[in-house]
């Protein structure tokens, strides 16, 4: 097998890249530093373990997870990925606090309308002209002649 | 050979456990599967080497993400830690999108109401504040598809022990 047909594990490991390779869809040649980084990490034999235990449809997605939890692990070496999720968490809790107090804004501007509401159509009744014998405490209307 | 029992690492690994054992501090005897978790997944030299890239004050810290990313690639072997991941920016997208119609209900109301009434600026800063950094959110992950994802992965699991 020729040099340029090898993946970027096997030209890393600098070995032969035969046909059936676990890892050769995974980590092409072209994009040596992604296996770089998962070798770096989890190292080759883990790498290769993980992916032949799940069926060959899933490897893709797997690669692709392991790769970024290997990347994010080499840019944090303390944290990785788990600081992401803290980070994510930590959003979450502010993006709902904020929620519930604009959430609680709303409602006090709705019941603050809906009293002006109310205020508006109570005053409309009193400004009603109709007979006079309505407001006063006389019990029957006048009689007409 | 002191009295002192191996630490869980040399145990597993048979080994002889000596007094500058790098692991000896992270994973104590009692707690075996906390490093053979760690082992299956990162591999003992691979765990060696980048604790020995950092400093003493940040190894626990170090350990414990070790150990909370080996349980999360065990318990799923296609996703691992990113199920977690991708579930929550759903929800920080969903939080987004809530966000966002409350400050739309919000401004409509103020333009209703007379100029005279209280707008209270500072929730609308804050708001801008949050809305910039929800917005700014990397997008860590543009190959998982979502509807794959396991939700709610790693339900209540403590991150720090």
């Amino acid at each position: 097998m020729s040099n340029s047909t090898r993946c970027a594990a096997c030209k890393s490991l600098r070995r032969r890249c035969p046909q059936d390779c676990t890892l050769a869809p995974y980590f092409p040649s072209t994009n040596p530093q992604r296996f770089a980084c998962v070798h770096k990490i989890f190292g080759a034999s883990n790498i290769t373990k993980m992916l032949q235990q799940l069926p060959v449809h899933q490897r893709a997605v797997a690669a692709d997870c392991i790769s970024f939890e290997a990347s994010s692990r080499v840019r944090d070496p303390v944290y990785g990925c788990v600081g992401i999720i803290t980070q994510l968490h930590q959003l979450i809790l502010v993006a709902q606090r904020e929620l519930a107090e604009i959430q609680g804004q709303v409602a006090l501007y709705g019941a603050q309308q809906g009293q002006e509401q109310k205020r508006m159509a109570q005053s409309q009744v009193h400004q009603y002209n109709g007979p006079i014998w309505f407001t006063t405490s006389q019990q029957d209307p006048p009689h007409l002649d | 050979m002191g009295g002192s029992s191996p630490c869980a690492s040399c145990k597993l690994l048979r080994r002889r456990c000596a007094k500058d054992c790098i692991f000896a501090p992270y994973f104590p005897s009692d707690d075996p599967h906390k490093f053979a978790i760690v082992h299956k997944v990162f591999g003992a030299s691979n765990v060696s080497k980048m604790l020995q890239e950092l400093p003493i004050h940040q190894r626990a810290d170090a350990v414990s993400s070790l150990v909370y990313e080996a349980n999360a690639r065990v318990r799923d072997p296609v996703y691992g830690c990113v199920g977690a991941i991708s579930y929550l920016q759903n929800q920080v997208s969903q939080l987004q999108m809530q966000l966002a119609v409350a400050q739309a209900e919000i401004l409509c109301i103020q333009m209703q109401q007379e100029p005279a009434l209280p707008t209270h600026q500072i929730v609308s800063d804050d708001r801008s504040l949050l809305h910039s950094n929800l917005s700014n959110l990397p997008q860590y992950l543009n190959f998982a598809s979502t509807s794959n994802v396991i939700q709610d992965p790693l339900k209540r699991e403590s991150l720090w022990t």
